[in-house]
């Protein structure tokens, strides 16, 4: 049995932040509950009073706005795979939503939920690193976009205030011609949850050169992380297997890996050298693909 | 009773379980899966871990599978649940419960009813299933028996006799 708390059935989002601020800093918001249930259950949390967002309208769409896609935080990991706008222009989200979980989880787990829950090893916070995301932070009456690098502080804790939810995730339309995947090294093919995550995104400038370049980790720090020195290594150059190889010791410089239930610190450190070369040297064939193409 | 506000004490709640209107009286902290269990005695639905890790709870609600040990039941008012007692067709069992007779598709049985209603719910969405899609559809249904093997032909056997009801020998 789960333990005692009063349950807020808001119909649309500002009733939600309303509820929020009346009772902050005892409520939390409730979405998929994929999460809280077992985190309630296991007494990790314990909250007097649930928000329920689970099925909020309001936060419930993907779509295209200018010169982004604007997804609602309510949307789940399903809708993810599902969605033609994101297969087209954020496909290392989807395919971090293909390997999310199972079938019964991603129609539940939502994306802000994933996101607020801050795990390090939160499977769709590399992508969305790699793609530049922002997040709207909403309390009753005022609303504010943070970079998602910004919005990690440390293991399940981000800056995201007690009287604000995470209502939206919007990143730029990638550039043409820009390589972006995801990978994770797991104890078994599904339910698993990342022992090490990479997303890398490579976008090719006329010359076959890489002229933007990002790489982000989960699962190897108190939260995922972006390596701003492997993508420095990047820019500019062509795909060398010398480039490969510097920008992939820089990942595992600024990995700083635990060991736990699910792998020692070592073959953690051994896992983000193989993965990121992998997905560097995948993004080395798709831009000759794309150089012969033209 | 206007449901913006409820608990910690029991509240009422509407629920349509297989198509029929229930009304329960409930606290808020309950899930889906004790509910149906412990209030409306439909116990095909097991509990296995409780916490979202083997599928014997699995149902659907409004056509989706779910976890119900993962769900609160008062989130599920105004939605549409289906149990595995809810798949009967008439007097008949559903052929995907057909199949699994037939293929002896379970050892303890325990995981059954989660890996039918996965089965059914992914047949729904895709009647002509490859082996690795049913593999794929069913990964959150645990069988520690390891009855894999059986339950993919089960499928795949149900997927022929939704095709050609008469193929069956
Ligand atoms: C069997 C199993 C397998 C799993 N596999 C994976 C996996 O492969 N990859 C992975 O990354 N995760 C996995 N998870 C973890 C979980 O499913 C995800 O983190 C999921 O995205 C959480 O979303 P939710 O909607 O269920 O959140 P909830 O459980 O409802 O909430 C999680 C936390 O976020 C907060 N929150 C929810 N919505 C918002 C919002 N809009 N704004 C601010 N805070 C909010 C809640 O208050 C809570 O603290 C798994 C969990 C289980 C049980
Ligand atoms: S009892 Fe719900 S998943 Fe195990
Ligand atoms: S038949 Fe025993 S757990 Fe599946």
């Amino acid at each position: 049995m789960l333990p005692s708390f009063e349950l807020l059935m808001p119909e649309t989002l500002p009733e939600a932040l309303e509820m929020l601020a009346g009772y902050a800093p005892d409520a939390m918001p409730l979405a998929g509950g994929t999460n809280l249930v077992p985190d309630l259950r296991g007494g990790k949390r314990r909250p007097g009073v649930l928000v329920n967002v689970h099925g909020l309208d309001a936060l419930q769409y993907i779509g295209r706005q200018d010169r982004y896609v604007v997804m609602g935080a309510g949307v789940s990991l399903a809708d993810v795979l599902e969605s033609e706008l994101i297969g087209a222009h954020g496909r290392v989200l989807q395919e971090a939503a293909r390997v999310f979980a199972n079938p019964l989880i991603r129609n539940r787990a939502t994306v802000g939920g994933n996101l607020g829950n801050a795990s390090p090893a939160a499977d769709t916070v590399p992508p969305l690193l790699v793609l530049d995301a922002e997040l709207k932070l909403a309390s009753a009456g005022e609303s504010r976009w943070v970079g998602l690098e910004d919005f990690f502080v440390d293991v399940c804790d981000t800056i995201c205030r007690h009287v604000e939810l995470i209502t939206a995730v919007r990143w730029l339309v990638p550039p043409p011609r820009t390589f972006s995947r995801f990978r994770k090294l797991t104890l078994r093919k599904s339910t698993a949850i990342s022992v090490v995550s990479v997303a890398v995104r490579v976008t090719l400038g006329e010359s076959g050169r890489c002229v933007d370049a990002a790489v982000a980790l989960g699962a190897v720090a108190p939260t995922p992380i972006r390596v701003h020195e492997a993508e420095e290594v990047l820019r500019g150059e062509a795909l060398t297997p010398e480039v490969i190889d510097r920008a992939t010791r820089f990942a595992c410089t600024a990995a700083s890996c635990i060991g736990d239930v699910r792998s020692s610190a070592a073959y953690r450190e051994r896992v983000t050298d193989v993965l990121t070369r992998r997905l560097l040297a995948e993004a080395q064939e798709w831009s000759e693909e794309q150089w012969e193409r033209s | 009773m206007s449901l913006d506000w409820l608990g910690p004490g029991r509240v009422p709640v509407t629920l349509n379980v297989n198509g029929r209107e229930v009304e329960v009286t409930i606290e808020p902290r309950r899930t889906l899966l004790s509910v149906l269990r412990e209030e409306l005695g439909l116990t095909g639905t097991k509990e296995g871990c409780d916490e979202g890790n083997c599928g014997a709870c699995t149902v659907l609600v409004d056509g989706r599978t779910v976890y119900a040990c993962l769900v609160l039941a008062v989130d599920c008012s105004g939605r549409c649940v289906r149990t595995v007692e809810g798949l009967r067709r008439a007097e008949n069992l559903h052929p995907v419960q057909e199949a699994f007779v037939d293929q002896d598709a379970f050892q303890c049985g325990f995981c059954t009813s989660g890996q039918i209603v996965s089965a059914v719910s992914l047949l729904e969405q895709n009647p002509k299933p490859h082996r690795g899609d049913i593999e794929r559809a069913m990964a959150g249904n645990l069988c520690r028996c390891g009855a894999y093997p059986n339950i993919v032909a089960a499928v795949l056997e149900a997927a022929r006799l939704e095709e050609a009801p008469d193929a069956k020998d």
